[in-house]
């Protein structure tokens, strides 16, 4: 019996039965079919959201995505604040990567407005962007390893990050949210000794990333489970609207630092990294692989960035600021792809519509539902945070 | 983008056409030619990035403005198509057959804004709010501030500021 029960029909498409549509037919009453949900309290989600998972065995045959778990209406909100007022708010769209959220929503309003920021302000704004890009994909590479049961890497990356959150403790004097880019500029220049610390955080940063190269990426089981699973194919790249590493593990080069260059990317010298394969394990190494570009980049900008200058334009009063009527969308690459922000004024002191384009609106639902059929559950989790999704960016 | 603009009025009616910078634009269409006009700029003029699309409320012109913004992914450049829909039995045409994230934006609309658009699946589905019994909440006229009185306790105890003038008091108490 126990052999019957474990041998493994290798003829997949016999098993089970699709109807004319392509589809399975579930039928609850059969026995066959049960229904779970993944999230939103499981330690391989990311983020409060849920899945609900419909399977047959341990294949997943149907999946669809819940958020709102996080949903705080600050779209809304913000159509009840001063701009200023907006930038509390704004930062905790995403908490992984704040700093993209204050940079769209503040490059927006200088673009309505027609406020030109100072080069110092430019260059910090480049330097505080990267860092955020880098302890992200720090806390994402421990989450995919834990996702597929390598603890000890997120410990390592957990500590990396703690020290760019030292750094940005230190230049913003908050570690998560920093609210550092206002309209007009930063709020501070560099402190003194902030290089000398920086470089060796990133010293550190690249000797670990050697182990963790040689403890995940080279690791049997790692890549047993990783090679050839998740496989998105680059067609799907536009109809779904994939962005970011997603889209470049897929080949396809897509990188709003270069597509359409903002603050002092024209001035830095990188490719986007781009995979081949399109599957977990290329889209982890490419992640591996920005990381790495991220490092090299803030060694740039700290090579460039001057120590002196003017870092706020001159604005008019925050609280009597009627920003002229127009509208206008800014964009950044974070982490996950492409972040955007709609502005709407109507001329007034508030905003009249504020819409955030977070990446994971696409990769977490129209993405992931298609993508995770007939995957195993054991996968599921490995699956998702491959994506690198964050939900509160879906619900806002 | 003016090339792309004059090859679109060849073929749709285009109301108005306001270029935000080198490489954003956008443009007014009737909801009537706006799925065509943007299934050609899709197929013809190489617009397949649908970035976002989303719905201003201008509660007193009354009507919805819907706003399909798409990105040239070799000519880096973005147009915003918008569409003015009446604010009464608010309906729009689907795009869910051009874009696979379309349903979830279309989704969301008929949630928070009460924006209808047959066809689209599982439009009627709550998407974020669960058992939303209320006028959709993203519409002008909803007021937040009432609903969170009503529907939430104050904890004794706690002080409330009206932001604007606390940071006026804190800020420039000398204005």
């Amino acid at each position: 019996m126990s052999k019957k029960l474990l041998k493994w029909n290798e003829d997949r498409t016999l098993f089970p039965e699709k109807n004319s549509e392509g589809k399975i037919d579930v039928d609850y009453s059969s026995h066959k079919f049960m229904k779970i949900w993944h999230g939103p309290q499981h330690p391989g989600i990311t983020g409060n959201m849920s899945l609900e998972l419909t399977l047959l065995g341990d294949e997943v045959m149907d999946c669809e995505t819940h958020v709102g778990y996080l949903h705080r209406g600050f779209e809304k909100l913000m159509e009840r604040r001063k701009y200023i007022q907006c930038f509390p708010i704004v930062c905790r769209v995403a908490v992984p990567e704040p700093d993209f959220n204050e940079y769209c929503f503040a490059s927006a309003m200088e673009e309505l407005a027609g406020i030109e920021i100072p080069e110092a302000a430019e260059w910090l704004r480049t330097l505080v962007l990267e860092m955020s890009r880098l302890q992200s994909y720090l806390a994402w590479i421990g989450g995919q390893a834990g996702a597929l049961g390598q603890g000890i890497i997120g410990q390592w990356t957990i500590y990396l990050r703690d020290l760019i959150l030292d750094r940005f403790e230190e230049l913003t004097g908050g570690r998560i949210y920093h609210m550092y880019m206002l309209p007009g500029g930063v709020r501070g220049l560099l402190p003194d000794g902030f290089r000398e610390r920086m470089t060796q955080n990133l010293d550190d940063i690249d000797k670990f990333m050697k182990d963790v190269k040689k403890v995940m990426f080279d690791n049997y089981v790692f890549k047993k489970r990783t090679v050839g699973m998740g496989v998105i194919d680059p067609a799907w790249i536009h109809p779904f609207g994939i962005t970011g590493p997603n889209a470049r593990a897929a080949g396809v080069a897509k990188d709003v630092r270069k597509d359409n260059p903002y603050l002092k990317y024209p001035e830095l010298d990188f490719e986007p990294v781009v995979g081949k394969d399109s599957d977990i394990y290329t889209r982890a190494d490419v992640r591996r692989r920005d990381l790495l570009m991220t490092v090299d980049l803030i060694r740039q900008i700290m090579a460039k960035i001057p120590d002196k200058g003017d870092i706020r334009a001159k604005t008019p009063n925050v609280l009597h600021w009627k920003v002229p009527a127009g509208e206008t969308y800014s964009r950044a690459e974070c982490t996950r792809g492409e972040y955007g922000y709609y502005m709407v004024s109507d001329g007034t002191e508030y905003p009249r519509r504020i819409n955030v384009r977070g990446p994971s609106y696409t990769h977490a639902v129209a993405l992931l539902e298609k993508m995770i059929v007939n995957a195993n559950i054991a996968d599921v989790a490995g699956l998702m945070v491959s994506l690198h999704t964050y939900p509160p960016e879906i619900e806002r | 983008m003016q090339t792309i603009i004059e090859n679109l009025q060849k073929h749709f009616q285009v109301v108005s056409y306001h270029q935000q910078r080198e490489n954003l634009g956008f443009l007014i269409a009737s909801k009537e030619v706006a799925v065509g006009l943007i299934t050609h700029l899709r197929d013809y003029e190489g617009f397949a990035h649908l970035v976002l699309l989303t719905a201003v409320d201008w509660i007193e012109d009354e009507h919805f403005q819907l706003t399909y913004l798409l990105h040239h992914p070799e000519k880096k450049v973005d147009l915003g198509v918008r569409v003015m829909i009446s604010r009464e039995n608010a309906e729009m045409y689907s795009i869910h057959h051009l874009w696979e994230q379309a349903r979830t934006y279309q989704r969301e609309l008929r949630e928070m804004f009460g924006i209808n658009f047959p066809g689209s699946p599982n439009v009627d589905k709550p998407f974020i709010l669960e058992g939303w019994e209320d006028i959709p909440p993203y519409r002008r006229d909803f007021d937040t501030k009432k609903y969170s009185e009503e529907t939430y306790f104050p904890r004794p105890g706690r002080e409330t500021h009206d932001p604007a003038e606390y940071m006026k008091k804190k800020l420039y108490p000398n204005e």
